[in-house]
């Protein structure tokens, strides 16, 4: 069993498993998530209280769900590439992190975006956005410290505990912030979250939320072939690989 | 297991007050950062009484942040880092010793110097000591977390930044919590919950921090 | 008693080395020999269970060093390159701090007679940051002598060392060989030994070997 986890798992065959998974997964994300853009541009109703610009949602909240789920898989394939050394958990973790800090990153310009009609402001220290950005710093402080250290090994190992030590501060982020929240906002409910949804527009909003993950799948196969290659360079399957070109 | 506690914490604060110089560093420097905000802002009092556990709780987090750096550097630079990892005694507890160290030397000392800083800001008697409770409470855990972050940035050149940039986002539980609780009580509001909260993360930060600490230490150790 | 098997190092995407085994049993001296660069340092550090070999294992009476870390350490001792020694304590404070870790407390007077050997004889009380370089490896000796480990792992052991200190260092090893104990140790200095030494060499484009 272990034998074939540790032939499984190596980049070689890794890199060779993966190129036509590339190809489904984009075609799946492409395909999804046209219908459900269509579907929640043009099918799903106006909102009674915000009218149009509430779709933005379809952007904004499949990407805040993303920039977690990408960090919970930063976390665990961390902890696999340091209990069980199995290098191409690190290459994964290294290589969707940037991945990750984008979805936060496009959660909170769609959540600014989205601010501006309801608010009257590009910015509100609304609950979720604050706890949006402080990911976001979580991510960044990540990808930093994987660059600042030069051995490779090290390297993954620092940053994967860096993330392992993130996973367990971001529930207890989320509630300080959103406790926060609740002595400063008064007596406006934050109107990003947890509406009773209309089935015309949780559909769309799932759809998204399938389209993002396969997208977010066909991505980090690509980042994640491109540090196999990477760091085998000097290897004889990575040199073999380049004479066949 | 005690004694090796015990002893490593003794030198630790040995080795401090030996260079007594450097000790005052993050005192000098929480209680100048708190004095530019009057200067900077405003000093009339109502002012002063609303920025104040903000402000306070800010400077003493960046003063913290600050110091740790000493906590393994000069350690791993002439080689004791290396001794330490190679104790029978279980890494976790040396680690501890030496952040009690930390705290004992610069946690402390902010947490007696927060009444006069109290002072400045304006603050009413019912929340200077709130605010010493939620120091109290607060600094240990800024200690152990800190400690997280120096242990994987201790190899890297001027990681000064890198770990503020690590370490912040983790603070910000217990700024909102302790900030809060002295914000609440300057209002004469009961402040149980917000202590508990932090008196909950030190227990937390207790338990898990050294652990995560050692593990990142033998992974610096392994370069 | 320690048992080194297939071990792999890579250091800057180099193979330092391949499938390289070894023992050392009790009253056995070992050499690591090599040129500069080719992981003399890194293989005693693995041997340590201060860096993780890429492959193979290091065994310590037959146990993995890494799931049993405690009783390993409790008999073994490692010198590195760097001091160890706080300039802000006196050399009987070093002292006393180096053996702390390891759970052992001396009377002053085992401690000064170990100065003494060593040639810091009335030293106890001068600070580190007031020696020279070669006395500060000297409270490293003491350190070992004091130690009661039966493994010693020295990186570059004469660094720093005047002629006696050479000859100390030499003569601290013999000892300790024929009290039962092991020693482990690299230099570029061939060291002048009257025992039999087994040697391991890195640096070779195959594994190395024992002779």
């Amino acid at each position: 069993m272990w034998n074939w986890i540790q032939r499984f798992s190596s980049p070689k065959h890794f890199y060779g498993m993966s190129a036509p998974l590339i190809k489904w997964f984009s075609i799946g994300a492409l395909l999804i998530g046209l219908y459900g853009l269509y579907l929640g541009l043009f099918v799903a109703p106006t909102d009674y209280q915000q009218g149009e610009s509430y779709r933005i949602i379809f952007i904004h909240v499949p990407a805040a769900w993303m920039s977690l789920f990408v960090y919970m898989v930063m976390a665990i394939s961390s902890g696999i590439g340091i209990i069980w050394q199995i290098r191409l958990a690190d290459m994964v973790a290294a290589a969707s992190a940037p991945i990750g800090a984008s979805f936060a990153f496009l959660a909170l310009v769609t959540g600014s975006l989205w601010g501006k009609p309801m608010w009257g402001a590009y910015w509100v220290w609304d609950a979720r956005l604050t706890s949006e950005l402080i990911l976001l710093f979580l991510y960044l402080g990540y990808m930093a410290l994987q660059s600042a250290i030069e051995d490779q090994r090290s390297a993954d190992k620092a940053s994967g505990l860096l993330a392992i030590v993130g996973v367990v501060n971001i529930p207890i982020i989320h509630y300080s912030v959103e406790w926060w929240n609740t002595l400063h906002q008064g007596a406006t409910i934050a109107k990003f979250d947890k509406p009773s949804m209309h089935i015309d527009m949780l559909i769309p909003l799932l759809l998204m939320a399938v389209a993002f993950k396969l997208f977010y799948a066909a991505v980090v196969l690509v980042r994640t072939r491109n540090e196999a290659l990477y760091r085998d360079r000097n290897r004889r399957w990575v040199r073999e690989l380049i004479e066949r070109l | 297991m005690l004694k090796a506690y015990y002893h490593l914490l003794i030198r630790d604060l040995r080795l401090s007050l030996r260079s007594r110089h450097e000790l005052a560093n993050p005192l000098i420097f929480f209680i100048l950062v708190v004095t530019l905000f009057p200067l900077a802002v405003t000093p009339t009092p109502e002012a002063l009484q609303t920025m104040a556990p903000g402000v306070i709780w800010v400077s003493a987090l960046l003063a913290v942040l600050l110091s740790l750096d000493r906590l393994f550097k000069l350690d791993y630079e002439d080689g004791s880092l290396d001794q330490l990892m190679l104790s029978p005694n279980p890494l976790m507890i040396l680690v501890l010793a030496k952040v009690t160290a930390h705290w004992l030397l610069t946690g402390l000392p902010l947490v007696i110097i927060a009444p006069l800083l109290g002072l400045f800001m304006s603050l009413p008697a019912d929340a200077v000591s709130v605010l010493i409770y939620s120091l109290l409470l607060g600094t240990p855990v800024l200690s152990l977390v800190g400690a997280i972050g120096v242990s994987l940035t201790v190899a890297v050149n001027r990681g000064g930044v890198l770990l503020s940039l690590i370490i912040l986002p983790l603070y910000i539980p217990i700024l909102i919590f302790g900030a809060n609780a002295v914000d609440v009580a300057s209002d004469g509001l009961p402040v149980t919950g917000q202590l508990l909260f932090l008196g909950a993360v030190l227990a937390l930060a207790l338990s898990l921090a050294p652990l995560a600490t050692s593990v990142a230490l033998r992974i610096t150790a392994s370069r | 008693m320690l048992e080194a098997q297939s071990l792999e190092c890579i250091r800057d995407d180099r193979l330092l080395f391949n499938d390289l085994s070894f023992t050392v049993a009790e009253s056995e001296v070992l050499q690591i020999e090599g040129p500069n660069g080719s992981g003399k340092t890194s293989l005693l550090r693995i041997i340590c269970g201060l860096r993780l070999a890429e492959a193979g294992q290091v065994l310590w009476y037959g146990e993995s060093i890494l799931t049993n870390r405690e009783d390993y350490y409790a008999n073994m001792v490692y010198i590195g390159h760097l001091p160890c020694v706080k300039g802000d304590l006196t050399v009987l404070e070093n002292v006393r701090s180096l053996l702390d870790t390891r759970s052992l407390t001396l009377s002053d007077p085992e401690i000064e007679a170990a100065l003494a050997k060593v040639g810091l004889a009335s030293y106890e009380d001068v600070p580190g940051k007031a020696l020279s370089s070669g006395q500060r490896r000297r409270i490293l000796l003491a350190f070992i002598e004091l130690s009661r480990a039966r493994l010693w792992i020295l990186d570059e052991p004469l660094t720093a060392l005047d002629v006696q200190g050479v000859a100390l260092m030499e003569s601290m090893i013999l000892e300790h060989r024929q009290a039962g104990g092991s020693v482990v140790f690299t230099t570029h200095h061939g060291m002048q030994l009257d025992c039999d030494m087994s040697s391991v060499q890195l640096g070779r484009k195959k594994e190395g070997s024992r002779c």
